[in-house]
């Protein structure tokens, strides 16, 4: 498994907010897998750049590609830019540790109203960690930097801004109830009309969304100061992003066009359409995080292995079940065929959507079909040519990544780093406190004085 | 080395189990999830761990096997489920007297009776038994990879799902009105003789293009 980070683990480690921590229960299974002796973890090794896929392939039968969604969706209006505009996929980055991001310094001592445009869970992960108490957040595996700024934030209000309605919301049961459930934290009752007339007759799922919804908080007592909200506008796609008079690169409000529900379409239905109207208003914010989803993107090579990029979709083009497949080598001349021997699973195979389950289902079924490839004796990586794999795998390559003063840590290294963040957690009070810098968590594995590029 | 000269339905079920997992003939009918195939093969020498393939408490005709005698690619199916370091799976014989009955449909149909103390959640009696129910979480209700299905008429029985289980349910694949979460079902006097049959994805795996070239 070669992975960019020092460390291992991904969105379960940058993107699973630091007040789920049973969400990240499933580091346990990963471990397991990880003790397996047939199992090699090359980490700090960015695979396109430190070592190319082309040079990769002669030592391989097979390669998945797992490499999730790494850019986010843009908007695409004007005033994207303005200073005050945070992606919210770098903000989750930030306050979980990705080295990245360390530098995005969100100033949320700026002002009191926040804007998150989308309405999927990272939005709601976002306004959660906005409007929580900071001190219900200490024991957490929060980075200190992000504990330091969110304690100066001044954010009173966050308004999760959607394009369509509630039932088409992205966003799960679970944590709109945890949203409910922030002391001194008042929710904006939503439009009823929103909803059908009885709402018990809806599906499951978005009657249970609805019910907390509808329910919303409770009143706050009459001496509550110092109190928060937060709110969703449903039907509303912004237009543009204002700058304030006073700086005209700083983000004082946004622009919204209402939009209402296609004719022939059902409103409460999950895909209903909606359509742009005349009307529009606009909602002040010294803060915007854009949360519309997220993208994959090509790592260097790809085409060097026939491997095609769905620039559209974000995604690697499959055939479902995670093989990859190319419209030229199909078995006819105008069918498209698997790439022998190559795989994706995750958000770079069917999009950057799903819970753990619904990623781990993915996964097995990618694992199935290699098994059952295999088993079948259809052709691998290197076996169209008379050759085949040489069967070194990293042992092929590793003499060239290290003899360019890559650092390469493995399973042994991460342990290392593991129990130094525990114990530095532990002088916290926390769970860990994770490395924030790749020099730090080199330093972590007990590299020593070392320098990536020289 | 083929199970296929071996007639299953004959053998006990634990060894059934294992002459399907030490044929090595191709057949898509075994392919099962990456999980339930683990149980990495050693690279000790074989018979050297005994343990790395250990077999579901019950079976004595297991225990008896010659490790010597079989091949070093056995899997068991002992899943990723139950690692040494995870703090759930420790289950307890139930006390003479007070053994509670229950019965687990797996994917194949194939059913299976556990007898099981009070107090026992379905997650933990399921993986100590190796069967494929996962438990990404841990048991901590925040996922839905333990999702069981209700099929005796004890559901009416079981306190009902929390708000915390319900809302990870909206999210199982394949919900039914008996859905529960396995490791929120607590065994009881009440739930004696309980049937949950574990939910399969429907994943009709469809071959290569090259397959049949």
């Amino acid at each position: 498994m070669y992975e960019q980070l020092p460390v291992p683990y991904g969105l379960v480690r940058f993107g699973v907010a630091p007040d789920h921590p049973e969400v990240k229960n499933c580091i346990e299974k990963f471990e397991e897998v990880a003790s397996s002796p047939r199992f090699l973890y090359i980490g700090n090794v960015t695979v396109g750049r430190d070592v190319a896929l082309k040079s990769l392939k002669p030592h391989y039968d097979a390669m998945l590609f797992s490499y999730g969604a790494s850019e986010d969706r843009k908007l695409g209006i004007a005033g994207e830019d303005l200073k005050g505009v945070v992606s919210a996929r770098e903000f989750v980055g930030w306050y979980n540790g990705l080295p990245q991001f360390q530098a995005l310094e969100p100033a949320l001592e700026n002002g009191e109203e926040v804007v998150v445009i989308g309405q999927g869970n990272v939005a709601l992960d976002v306004a959660r960690i906005l409007l929580t108490p900071v001190d219900k957040l200490r024991h957490t595996d929060i980075t200190e930097q992000a504990l330091e700024t969110l304690s100066r934030s001044r954010v009173k209000s966050v308004r999760v801004v959607g394009r369509r309605g509630p039932l088409q919301a992205a966003f799960t049961v679970k944590e709109v109830r945890e949203l409910m459930h922030i002391d001194h934290v008042q929710f904006e009752p939503i439009n009823r009309s929103l909803y059908p007339p009885d709402i018990k007759k809806l599906p499951r799922v978005q009657k249970r969304i609805g019910e907390v919804m509808l329910k919303g908080t409770p009143p706050l007592s009459s001496h509550s100061t110092n109190s928060k909200s937060w709110a969703l506008d449903f039907l509303k796609a912004p237009e543009q992003m204002n700058a304030s008079s006073a700086n005209s690169r700083q983000l004082s409000s946004i622009d919204f066009t209402h939009q209402t529900f296609a004719p022939d379409t059902d409103p409460f239905s999950k895909t209903a359409k909606v359509l742009p109207t005349e009307e529009t208003s606009t909602l002040p914010a010294s803060i915007a995080f854009r949360s519309v989803g997220y993208k994959s993107t090509a790592i260097p090579g790809l085409s060097d292995l026939g491997v095609p990029f769905d620039e559209k979709l974000g995604i690697i083009p499959n055939d479902q079940y995670g093989r990859i497949i190319n419209p030229s080598t199909g078995p006819g001349s105008l069918t498209a065929g698997h790439v022998h021997g190559l795989y994706c699973a995750g958000w770079v195979k069917r999009g950057p959507t799903g819970v753990i389950a619904s990623t781990m289902d993915d996964a097995f079924t990618s694992a199935d079909v290699i098994i059952r490839d295999w088993e079948s004796e259809v052709p691998f990586l290197n076996s169209p040519e008379s050759d085949k794999s040489t069967g070194l795998g990293w042992y092929g390559v590793k003499d060239e990544v290290i003899a360019r003063g890559v650092r390469v840590l493995d399973w042994g290294d991460w342990l290392r780093v593991d129990e130094m963040e525990r114990l530095r957690g532990k002088n916290v009070g926390k769970e860990r406190e994770k490395f924030v810098e790749v020099e730090d968590m080199l330093e972590g594995a007990g590299f020593v004085n070392f320098s990536r590029r020289g | 080395m083929a199970g296929a000269v071996l007639n299953k339905a004959s053998l006990p079920r634990a060894l059934q189990r294992a002459s399907v997992d030490m044929s090595t003939s191709v057949k898509a009918a075994r392919i099962r999830p990456f999980h339930c195939q683990s149980n990495w093969p050693s690279t000790a020498p074989v018979g050297v761990d005994a343990t790395r393939w250990s077999a579901p408490a019950q079976s004595h005709i297991w225990n008896n096997f010659q490790p010597a005698a079989m091949p070093a690619f056995v899997r068991s199916r002992r899943a990723f489920s139950t690692s040494p370091t995870s703090q759930h799976g420790h289950i307890d014989p139930p006390k003479p007297g007070e053994e509670r009955h229950v019965t687990f449909i797996d994917k194949e149909g194939l059913e299976h009776t556990f007898e099981v103390s009070d107090g026992d959640n379905l997650l933990d009696i399921a993986q100590d038994n190796d069967l494929e129910m996962e438990g990404a979480c841990g048991g901590s209700c925040a996922c839905s990879t333990c999702h069981v299905i209700v099929e005796s008429d004890h559901y009416d029985k079981m306190e009902e799902p929390d708000d915390d289980e319900n809302d990870m349910l909206d999210l199982a694949f394949g919900l039914t009105e008996t859905s529960r979460l396995g490791c929120q079902v607590k065994m009881s006097k009440e739930l004696d003789g309980l049937r949950v049959r574990l939910p399969s994805m429907t994943r009709n795996l469809q071959a290569s293009d090259f397959e049949s070239k």
